[in-house]
């Protein structure tokens, strides 16, 4: 079994999968549950001044009889005393010391941070989570997103919380922004230890069309939520992603935002996150998910060679790319295997109607579909709908023409190959 | 309809959907392109279509679609054999995965649209035209219906007391029973302007020189006759009764079964499982399939038989009936070529014996209309067009037995062409 102990930003934890700050670390009954089912670490939920929530406060996307794929909630932070929050921390510390607890932190003014900063390290927080990522209701208190979406007050109230604190700091990033780098650099600039993203994307998940109000109903109104779960990994990937190949930005990475399996978890390692943290799914199925991740990622890591997790974080980095960066004359037709297809004949109708009108019904009357490779422009979209695995395969073609990107092309006048499917 | 009547302690064989389970099942659905499920149908329902209705809560739009390629789709539900129609060639067999359970799903759809009572067509603007048609079965039915869309007027003409033909009088009532086919008559008889007039026979009653003057066209839509019966000595006992006649009195009334232990029935075809099948289900301790040839080289479906095995059928298999007598049926074996071998007679025991081997075809009826018959059976072109100008057909009475939905889309077609007929003479 490779090492899988973790060391992100300073936090040392004994497997890269931490819960995120949220309902399921919302006390020291839940982590240590938590830290007994497996996980490595715990991001105490948010610790501020007290707060009222409302009922309800979740909704989810229900996707061909699977609940939650994507998912949002309209909770604030903690609504307990800070007392007993502090209490249960110490607890769960002394009796898991070789687990991380992060405490995530949100309040307004320095003698503030300076306070809970110091009551949390009191308490043992191995860590610090600054939420500056919260998009609903405490965004509208100044906090929170409020804070994650101005470099310069990130940059300020993180310069603060590195002053206080003694343990690392990570600076939690909202999505809600158009480019995540300067954000990324402010906290940098602020002194963090590291980053963890993405916290939940503005969001409305749904909407009651038989008595006209948005999810989750609160007494006939709705506001806005945070979205999270499965859906939102492709953005969250991405942010992670930009981070780690930014020349400027050189610090830790814990990665969220839709993780729901060791695969997920080893996506976004390869992209740069040192740790992985986790919600949605826990909420959906219960801390006991930990068994497969820790399972399934030393078993990826012994089939690749891996010995221990710095073996394997960011190693996909290198391979994200800017699109001017991209071989053009790369050249591949879908291919589909007529033992295996079943001629459901998905993808005629998707190359018909959403790609290059390529693939059409076998003149000779089999169920098989025909791909017309001198129209084919590889598009993937076949591969996509087709029901079976392993029926539809994008194959290189030889082209005769040397590797060319745009970037060559516009510099260099590289020959590009002709184009197809442009009729 | 009696209420009293001994289809009544069947169950469904394939019990009803649930919400839940009807959209679970439909999410499965790949809504394939240019569907196999809808070449098998011979209606040509858009089935992915009325599925994904079902997954996302349109059930008004999936039961319109059913209805409107056939209107008798809530009967097709449960009497189809899907598993040699839409859901033998669903793709998710060639997957090695279980196919989507059409039939159960069209059932949930149209149970629905019943239940609430929603109707989805209306007459056309009345064209003054007539059309008279014989036989009020699923043929009949969905050609009047189409009919009345275009804006012609319909009367149905029906030797029995009530419409529905074989829907009402045999389909197995584990599949559906009588009162179920009554609704599905009340539902299509609802677009309005259907003159019914039951009990009367053609062309007894109604000369075809009548209905030709009463009528700008004619559909023929009578089915097959009475069941074929062996000339063997004994035949006429009590207990030597034709299996369609022995199930429409099952379904319409009470059979009387009574000191019955033992039954045989002697067939090969589905008609013959049914039977074996009702009988079983009715507490006939022992029933015994008899056929000329082997279990695979019967007609009935494979499924049927199967489940009639699961029952607790038995079977004689090559064997031919040579005559009846008190104790039972007397058989010679048979050869691989189905041919009696001389010198083996025996004698397998029954209290009843139902007699499965086909129906009369009723070409003879049509004598006066001096129209093609081939063999019993009514010629037809594919559209429905008899060789007399005006005529058209569809249903057993042409395709010489096959399924209801056979029938549905014959009747549905032949009214397309005589509109299509009307017009051109107008």
């Amino acid at each position: 079994m490779p090492d899988l102990t973790t060391n992100c930003a300073g936090i040392v934890s004994p497997n890269p999968f931490w819960l995120a700050s949220a309902p399921p670390t919302n006390s020291g009954p839940q982590i240590e549950r938590a830290f007994d089912a497996g996980w490595g670490g715990a991001v105490w939920k948010t610790l501020g001044q007290p707060i009222q929530n409302v009922s309800s406060r979740f909704g989810a996307i229900k996707w061909k009889g699977s609940s939650g794929v994507g998912f949002n909630n309209i909770e604030l932070i903690t609504d307990r005393p800070l007392e007993s929050n502090f209490r249960e921390i110490y607890e769960v510390k002394r009796k898991y010391p070789g687990h991380a607890i992060i405490v995530s932190l949100m309040v307004e003014t320095r003698e503030e941070w300076k306070e809970i900063i110091a009551r949390s390290e009191d308490a043992g927080a191995d860590g610090l989570e600054l939420n500056f990522g919260c998009p609903h209701g405490m965004c509208e208190r100044g906090m929170g997103s409020a804070v994650g979406q101005e470099p310069k007050i990130n940059e300020r109230i993180t310069g603060w919380a590195k002053e206080f604190a003694k343990v690392p700091v990570l600076v939690k990033l909202t999505p809600n922004v158009s480019d995540i780098l300067p954000h990324g650099r402010a906290a940098q600039r602020g002194g963090a230890d590291g980053v963890s993203l993405i916290n939940t994307i503005k969001s409305i998940i749904s909407v009651d069309i038989d008595r006209f109000v948005p999810n989750p109903g609160v007494a006939g109104k709705s506001t806005n939520g945070g979205y999270c779960g499965a859906a939102v990994r492709p953005i969250a990937l991405h942010m992670v992603a930009a981070l780690a190949r930014d020349a400027e930005f050189n610090r830790a990475i814990s990665g969220i935002g839709g993780i729901t399996n060791w695969r997920d978890a080893v996506e976004f390692m390869l992209l740069g996150a040192t740790s992985v943290q986790v919600c949605t799914e826990v909420m959906l199925r219960g801390y006991r998910i930990v068994e497969d991740m820790i399972e399934g990622l030393g078993t990826y890591m012994t089939e690749h060679g891996f010995q221990k997790i710095d073996d394997l974080v960011g190693r996909a980095v290198p391979a994200f790319s800017e699109w001017g960066d991209l071989d053009l004359n790369y050249e591949t037709v879908a291919k589909i295997d007529p033992d295996k297809c079943i001629g459901c004949h998905l993808c005629r109708v998707a190359c018909d109607d959403g790609a290059h009108q390529c693939i059409h019904p076998d003149p000779n009357g089999s169920r098989v579909p025909v791909v017309d490779e001198s129209e084919c422009v590889g598009c993937n979209l076949c591969q996509i709908v087709c029901p079976v695995d392993g029926c539809i395969s994008l194959v290189p073609v030889e082209n005769g023409f040397q590797a060319a990107t745009w970037n060559d092309h516009v510099t260099a006048g590289a020959a590009l190959r002709p184009k197809k499917g442009s009729h | 309809m009696t209420a009293d009547r001994s289809e009544s302690v069947f169950e469904d064989y394939k019990p009803a959907y649930d919400a839940q389970q009807a959209v679970t099942e439909a999410n499965r659905c790949l809504f394939c392109y240019d569907a196999p499920c809808i070449k098998a149908c011979p209606t040509g329902i858009d089935i992915p279509g009325f599925i994904r209705k079902i997954a996302t809560d349109n059930l008004r739009g999936s039961a319109r679609t059913i209805l409107e390629s056939n209107v008798l789709g809530m009967s097709c539900a449960r009497v189809c054999p899907v598993e040699v129609l839409c859901v033998g060639d669903c793709v998710y067999n060639e997957l090695g995965l279980p196919p989507i359970q059409i039939g159960r799903l069209q059932r949930y759809s149209t149970d629905v649209a019943y239940e609430r009572g929603w109707t989805f067509f209306q007459a056309g603007p009345d064209t003054g035209r007539s059309v008279g048609i014989i036989g009020g079965g699923p043929a009949g039915l969905a050609c009047a219906h189409r009919l009345r869309r275009f804006g012609h007027r319909v009367t149905i003409y029906e030797k029995r007391s009530a419409l529905g033909g074989l829907n009402a009088t045999g389909v197995a009532p584990y599949k559906m029973r009588g009162d179920r086919a009554a609704d599905e008559v009340d539902q299509v008889l609802a677009i309005g302007g259907i003159e019914v007039r039951t009990g009367v026979e053609i062309p007894g009653d109604v000369s075809w020189t009548d209905l030709q003057r009463a009528h700008d066209a004619l559909f023929l839509g009578f089915g097959l006759g009475s069941d074929t019966m062996l000339d063997l000595p004994g035949k006429d006992a009590d207990n030597v009764v034709g299996a369609v006649e022995w199930i429409e009195r099952m379904k319409r009334g009470r059979v009387d079964l009574g000191g019955i232990r033992s039954a045989v029935v002697l067939g090969g075809g589905n008609t013959a499982i049914d039977v074996v099948r009702e009988l079983l289900g009715l507490g006939v301790p022992s029933v015994t399939l008899a056929y000329r040839g082997t279990e695979v080289q019967m007609s009935g479906y494979e499924h049927e038989w199967s489940a009639a095995k699961d029952a607790g059928a038995r079977a004689a298999w090559r064997v031919a009936p040579v005559g009846y007598e008190g104790a039972g049926v007397k058989v010679l074996e048979c050869d691989a070529a189905k041919a009696p071998i001389a010198g083996t007679e025996h004698t397998i025991p029954a209290d009843l014996v139902l007699v499965a081997i086909g129906q009369s075809k009723l070409g003879s009826l049509v004598q006066g209309l001096e129209l093609d018959v081939d063999h019993g059976r009514i010629v037809t072109d594919a559209t429905g067009a008899t060789s007399r100008p005006g005529v058209f057909a569809g249903g057993d009475g042409g395709n010489g037995g096959k399924e209801v939905v056979n029938a549905v889309a014959e009747g549905r077609d032949a009214a397309v062409a005589i509109h299509a007929w009307l017009q051109g003479r107008s």
